[in-house]
């Protein structure tokens, strides 16, 4: 088997990077349609899934390729499906099963150019907003953001480990240019890999409730055909798993699913700090933009601009812990982005007027380059 | 069958779940699930190893009712939900329960692929020919010329098959009953649920309150009665003409075929996959 090999040193695109994390956190299942720029991550689980007694399937859309992931959950197997903006948006509805009933999987949006066939081959980060609130009604969700090949591998650790933690989907935000550009990378060991899984109930299946959260809020998950037989439903529904319109059943179901992101925060928001000690200025970005940043950085400081960067691993729920400190710090911060605003808002809601925010978008279909930013950089 | 109605009713409804049901008095769904259920007993099965999987309607609340995995839906979508629960864990006993618009109107691609990949799973289609539970929407079935809320004025659309469909499409089994034939439905379903392979019982089933009543049909009573009186079994049907079954039911199994079960066949792209030699 692949993981056992000696050498783990790999060329690798950020695709295959996604598809190899899935394995290592004990992906078993992936259902999806072959669509550009994810389709990579199909073809790599093609060939490696059946290898680990694993399936894969390629459905008739990605409405099906969605809800075949929940199925797979559902009976305890790691399940996962990626996509680009087209399929994603087809996604939506059986995503938001996912949220409502709890179920555990990971879903990859390779972004490209929308809306709609939009601009197929080229990179764009205009999907964060819909990761968030794509599917309808108030609802929990985790969405994560990738920006290189050797974080395409971790971080798809990562989004595994927070849905079987927490019973919620994960988006795992790619764009082109992470998914295509190819990179030498050292993958961890299997056996120096943290690896969650969901809880399984421990109490008989007489006392069983599906739907009940434990001290986190989240509840215990029983896998069809374990001799736990429950209800699962779309519809709002009580600890039992049964539909209610109880106004007091639906707010504590509502609130749960509410809170048990809340009381993860911690754990969920994830960002990472570079050159900031003691920076006036600093440029807050995600994804493959993120890397551009840093070197616009890196040079900014070489021209004695105190610069630094925070890369925003998680989305969603919004780092506002890791994002305030900057704001409070720093005179100005730079959002650069390839969509027209949609994190520096989330940047200027946390801000309340404490620092200017600047933003830097580039809807053109092609990448922001760090010249481009050094040179927004240096003027705030 | 010495066992009675009552034993199979204590054994496999759920006696945590508040009752009444949702249906309307008279509704063919109850028969359909208390000869899933006969089926179930007759088999055998363990509780814990049938899973019942269903879409948005009113035949989409079956599964809250019964004592099985349960699985209700997205509209549309039961059968690719039970498609990842089959291929995630084979060893469960999958079955669909779907409408006529859930199967083959939303879900009409899902239906027509989920028969060609050929799984070993079972759908039981109850067709009542409308959108009961949104009050009577006409559907893919609704007749030619008849009355739904959306067809105020007469339907000038043509109807599916769906049991014909199900054929052309490629699955393994497909049979067809009313709500009248209770000891044929039985029969069928438990064929379909024994078959290796996908297996599709369409059930013709009565919705008096939303289309019976609208195209002056009757009640539950006259609407089954009329289901016999129309209905002709599959060998008398291969003996008349096409002129002949116009407006009839053809009734019994309609196909029965042996093809490559697709969960069997990935067992043996494990075992290929396993011995290649060579790239990552």
């Amino acid at each position: 088997m692949m993981f056992n090999q000696e050498s783990r040193r790999l060329l690798l695109q950020g695709n295959e990077a996604i598809a190899h994390g899935a394995l290592a956190a004990g992906c078993r299942f992936f259902a999806g349609y072959p669509i550009t720029p994810a389709t990579e991550i199909a073809e790599l689980m093609a060939a490696e899934l059946p290898k680990v007694d694993g399936t894969f399937i390629q459905m008739e859309d990605e409405i099906a390729s969605m809800a075949a992931i929940i199925g797979a959950s559902l009976t305890g197997v790691k399940s996962m499906t990626a996509t680009s903006g087209p399929g994603f948006s087809l996604m939506q509805e059986n995503l938001g099963y996912a949220c409502i009933a709890e179920v555990p999987c990971v879903v990859v949006n390779v972004m490209r150019g929308g809306p709609s066939t939009g601009l197929p081959t080229c990179p764009s980060q205009g999907d964060v907003q819909m990761a968030r609130w794509g599917t309808h009604g108030d609802h929990p969700v985790i969405v994560l953001a990738t920006s290189s090949v050797s974080d395409s591998f971790s971080i798809t650790v990562k989004a595994f480990n927070l849905s079987e933690q927490y019973r919620v989907p994960v988006i795992l935000l790619s764009d082109e240019v992470v998914a295509h550009t190819r990179e030498c990378v050292q993958l961890p060991e299997q056996k120096t890999i943290r690896v969650v899984d969901r809880i399984r109930p421990s109490v008989p299946p007489d006392w069983y409730k599906p739907y009940e959260g434990d001290t986190r809020g989240v509840p215990h998950m029983a896998a069809f055909g374990d001799g736990y037989r429950h209800h699962v439903t779309g519809l709002v529904h009580d600890e039992y798993g049964f539909p209610t319109q109880r106004p007091s059943e639906v707010l504590q179901f509502q609130q749960r699913l509410t809170k048990k992101i809340t009381r993860g925060f911690a754990d969920i928001m994830i960002t990472r700090g570079f050159m900031l000690e003691d920076a006036e200025v600093a440029v807050i970005a995600y994804g493959s933009v993120a890397r551009s940043a840093l070197k616009a950085v890196e040079d900014a400081r070489k021209q004695g601009v105190k610069a630094g960067l925070l890369q925003l691993i998680t989305l969603f729920p919004f780092p506002r812990s890791q994002v305030t400190p900057v704001l409070e710090q720093c005179r100005a911060v730079l959002v650069p982005e390839m969509n027209m605003g949609q994190i520096s808002r989330e940047v200027q809601r946390v801000n309340q007027n404490r620092c200017v925010v600047a933003k830097h978008n580039r809807i053109d279909g092609q990448f922001i380059t760090p010249n481009e930013i050094h040179g927004h950089l240096i003027k705030l | 069958m010495s066992v009675s109605a009552q034993a199979i009713r204590h054994e496999y409804l759920r006696h945590n779940k508040k009752f009444p049901h949702v249906w309307c008095p008279g509704c063919g769904n109850g028969i359909v699930m208390a000869a899933l259920l006969r089926a179930v007993y007759r088999m055998e099965l363990s509780k814990d190893e049938v899973v019942l999987a269903s879409g948005i309607g009113c035949s989409g609340r079956m599964p809250t009712y019964l004592d099985f995995n349960t699985l209700h839906t997205t509209h549309g979508r039961a059968l690719t939900y039970a498609t990842g629960v089959k291929l995630a864990n084979p060893a469960l006993n999958v079955v669909a329960i779907m409408g006529d618009g859930d199967a083959t109107a939303i879900g009409g691609n899902h239906f027509i692929h989920a028969a060609r990949r050929n799984l070993n799973l079972t759908a039981i289609i109850i067709n009542n020919s409308i959108y009961g539970m949104t009050g009577g929407q006409y559907s893919p079935t609704t007749p030619f010329g008849s009355t739904s809320t959306t067809s105020l004025y007469g339907h000038i659309e043509h109807a599916f098959s769906i049991a014909e469909l199900a054929v052309t499409a490629g699955a393994s089994f497909v049979a067809r009953a009313t709500v009248f034939h209770g000891e044929l439905l039985d029969r069928l379903i438990e064929q379909a649920m024994e078959k290796r392979g996908f297996a599709v019982v369409e059930v013709i089933s009565n919705c008096h309150v939303q289309y019976g009543r609208r195209n002056k049909l009757g009640n539950a009573v006259e609407m089954l009665q009329s289901f016999k009186e129309n209905s002709v079994t599959v060998t008398r049907a291969a003996k008349l003409s096409a002129e002949e079954l116009e407006g009839k039911t053809t009734v019994g199994v309609l196909t029965d075929r042996e093809m490559p079960i697709s969960t069997e066949e990935y067992q043996k792209v494990r075992q290929r996959a396993s011995t290649t030699k060579g790239k990552v």
